[in-house]
């Protein structure tokens, strides 16, 4: 029995709940990207450097906060500022909006001309945070760090291995879960949610019916920032702050978006789990948790490591790669891309 | 006219040609002036021109011969660049010796190209590329910098001398830490000691306890981590904390920073020890104080090295009695290594001297300098261990 449970403690601490942590981060992530795909018709290849844009101001007002003094005790300073960061998320976003996507949005030009004009913007973004912030490793996680530590876990439990759960860990699972109630809750409860649904269900009998586009593109902006800026805030405070890995988290992102069915926002957040669960479990070595379960003659001499740790992206790769070939509308019959 | 023209300038060149001989001889210092050490270069040209003018200024070289410094640009980098400034340092400035080249690249480069073909000696001060201990350089190339394999050595002694009999190996993944990782493992497993496993780690990544899980899956309690401190070492040492993976830290040189013990704090007390190349000899203090008097920082980057490496190469040609090349060769680990008296920088004269009347020297020098094997510093190694917030000195060895 105690074998079991000793093998159960290592795949939750090394599989399970960094897996679940990181898994929300994509689902909020991936989120945005779903919802400006919905309303907006495209695929926002600035989504990446848009979260680090926002996570950057949270940074640089938590440094603020810090400097004066003010902090929340055992919770990190970054959820004091990330109400500021996600407003200069937005008016980022909005101004985009208004000096590129506008112009293309009133010519009605084709969708690949969105997603190439938003690679342009990942650009411009990309540049922006380098010059506020650089380019360096950052972490700005303060507060206490832990919730269990492995060493008491061990005491406490008297089992051999160790859990170790993160305070970060913990936030983000809280505040991903109050994130998207509160989301779906706008999308369906709400008039401006309906008419963000309708428009994006059929934009001409939307129009028909009296909504005003304006409106609805402008908030879809506001939530896809809103999302990117807690989605950043919450990957940096977890792991840390550098913009290149922001960029490169685009993949596991659209990878998310793509498995869910892009366009639906139930499958973004099971798109997010589903990739977070594979990239760690297919790069876990799974050794030490057979060690606990099987007897010790049948032991193998390798890692039992499917896929080696640098591997990790191929992954999201294959995941993708996979989907748009068995069922390009993903699992929730979302649009084709 | 013309006739007294050639005639005139032939006999100058007769009175003047053996004149040149006499007195003074050619050394080349090939540094990279310009390229991306070019920081630090000057100092070692001057650290080296220093120990040539306290020779030049005894007198007592080769009864009264001056050496002359010719310096020439490396490029650190441009391995064709360092080529040809050497084969004009040999040809043309029909140098004895060579100081130099400073990056492992380049001194390759010279060595296989241009100073083992014309015989020359070369002696690097900061080249510490473990491909430079097995070149096959007929004896001619030296280093007063320890190869980076010998470090991979010291980590794998004091690894062992704590009772540790098996670890996991973590490296960054690039030619240093690969290196590195290659000369403790070879050195540990000739302890007897078991490494169950040796992963590279790629720098930047925002998350390592991926590659903890897989490093603590292998089975052992005890880490080296062959990183940069404010890279994915950091990262890997502060994951495998987090969750408990392993028990004591190994580090290296690349690890050696206060930024490790301010982002991990007091849980890394008392559990990491490593190496980092340092000095407490004598002959560093002695360095410093010459160096100020002449006007550069001693402690710069490789100045004590450069310093060693021109006055080995002064006290060679007195100890052959000739400015020969070869004979330069055969003299260096006579000069450098015991038996003899014990010369400290700045006793250069006291060194000449001895030689000029049979006797031996062992040059100690800025960096106590002792060459091993092919002709390289053996090196010495601070010993730390982290506690109470910062780097503990336990020894050097």
């Amino acid at each position: 029995m105690e074998d079991i449970l000793n093998a159960l403690v290592v795949l939750a601490n090394f599989v399970i709940i960094p897996s679940l942590a990181y898994g929300a981060q994509l689902a909020l992530g991936a989120l945005g990207v779903t919802l400006i795909y919905a309303v907006l018709r495209f695929a926002n290849f600035a989504h990446g450097d848009l979260m680090a844009f926002g996570t950057m101001t949270v940074i640089l007002l938590t440094w603020f906060f810090q400097a004066q003094g003010i902090g929340l005790g055992p919770l990190p300073t970054a959820l004091l500022a990330l109400p500021f960061g996600i407003i200069a998320a937005v008016l980022l976003a909005m101004g985009t909006d208004r000096v590129v996507y506008r112009f293309y949005r009133k010519k009605r030009s084709a969708p690949v001309t969105f997603v190439i004009a938003s690679v342009g913007v990942m650009f411009i973004y990309n540049a922006l945070t380098r010059i506020f912030i650089g380019t360096s490793d950052i972490r700005f996680e303060d507060g206490e760090r832990f919730i269990i530590r492995a060493g008491e876990f061990r005491e406490w439990t008297g089992l051999a291995e160790g859990l170790a759960l993160r305070s970060s860990q913990v936030h983000t699972l809280v505040i991903a879960v109050v994130v998207v109630i509160a989301l779906f809750w706008f999308l369906q409860k709400t008039r401006t949610g309906k008419a963000m649904r309708a428009y994006s269900d059929n934009e001409d009998l939307a129009l028909l019916s009296g909504i005003n586009p304006g409106r609805v593109v402008l908030i879809t902006w506001v939530i896809a920032a809103a999302l990117a800026t807690i989605a950043g805030t919450l990957y940096g405070l977890d792991k840390s702050f550098r913009p290149f890995n922001y960029f490169m988290l685009l993949l596991p992102i659209f990878a998310s978006a793509v498995v869910g069915g892009i366009g639906q926002p139930f499958g973004a957040i099971a798109g997010g789990f589903i990739v977070a669960f594979s990239e760690v479990s297919v790069t876990y070595a799974y050794r030490r948790f057979l060690s606990h379960i099987m007897p010790e003659e049948w032991m193998p001499d390798g890692l039992v490591q499917l896929l080696s740790t640098d591997y990790k992206f191929a992954v999201s790769f294959i995941i993708l790669v996979l989907v748009l070939l068995v069922r390009p509308n993903g699992i929730f019959k979302g649009r084709v891309i | 006219m013309k006739k007294l023209m050639l005639a005139t300038a032939a006999s100058a060149l007769l009175v003047a040609a053996p004149a040149a001989k006499a007195d003074t001889v050619n050394v080349g210092i090939l540094l990279g002036f310009t390229g991306p050490i070019e920081s630090i270069t000057p100092t070692m040209a001057a650290a080296a021109e220093l120990a040539f003018s306290e020779v030049n200024e005894s007198g007592l070289l080769l009864d009264g011969m001056t050496i002359n410094a010719v310096r020439a640009d490396s490029t650190c980098t441009d391995a064709a660049a360092a080529t040809s400034a050497a084969e004009r340092l040999i040809t043309t400035d029909e140098v004895a010796a060579i100081v130099g080249a400073d990056c492992s690249g380049a001194s390759i480069a010279v060595a296989n190209n241009v100073a083992i073909p014309n015989g020359v000696v070369m002696v690097s001060p900061s080249s510490t590329s473990p491909a430079l201990t097995t070149i096959d350089d007929d004896g001619y190339f030296f280093r007063t910098a320890p190869s980076d394999a010998r470090q991979g050595q010291v980590v794998a002694d004091i690894v062992w001398e704590r009772g540790i009999e098996t670890v996991a190996v973590t490296y960054t993944n690039n030619d240093y830490g690969r290196g590195l990782s290659e000369a403790f493992i070879a050195a540990f497993e000739e302890y007897g000691g078991t490494v169950v496993i040796n992963a590279a780690h790629e720098d930047g990544r925002a998350d390592y306890s991926a590659e903890v899980g897989a490093l603590s899956a292998a089975g052992a309690d005890d880490l080296v981590v062959f990183g940069y401190v404010d890279q994915g070492g950091r990262g890997i040492i502060q994951a495998s904390i987090d969750i408990d993976a392993f028990q004591n830290f190994v580090l290296a040189d690349g690890m050696f920073g206060q930024s490790l013990i301010d982002a991990i704090g007091s849980e890394l007390y008392g559990r990491a020890f490593g190496t980092v190349p340092g000095s407490d000899l004598e002959g560093a203090d002695v360095f410093l104080s010459l160096a100020e008097e002449a006007g550069f920082d001693g402690s710069s980057s490789f100045a004590g090295e450069s310093y060693d490496a021109a006055a080995l190469v002064a006290l060679a040609m007195q100890a052959a009695g000739s400015t020969d090349r070869t004979a330069i060769r055969d003299a260096m680990f006579s000069v450098a290594n015991e038996p003899g008296e014990e010369i400290m920088p700045g006793e250069l004269a006291k060194a000449l001297e001895i030689l000029a009347n049979g006797g031996e020297v062992n040059y100690v020098g800025a960096t106590g300098v002792e060459l091993i094997g092919p002709g390289e510093a053996a090196g010495r190694y601070r010993i730390y261990e982290v506690d109470d917030g910062a780097f503990q000195t336990i020894e050097f060895r």
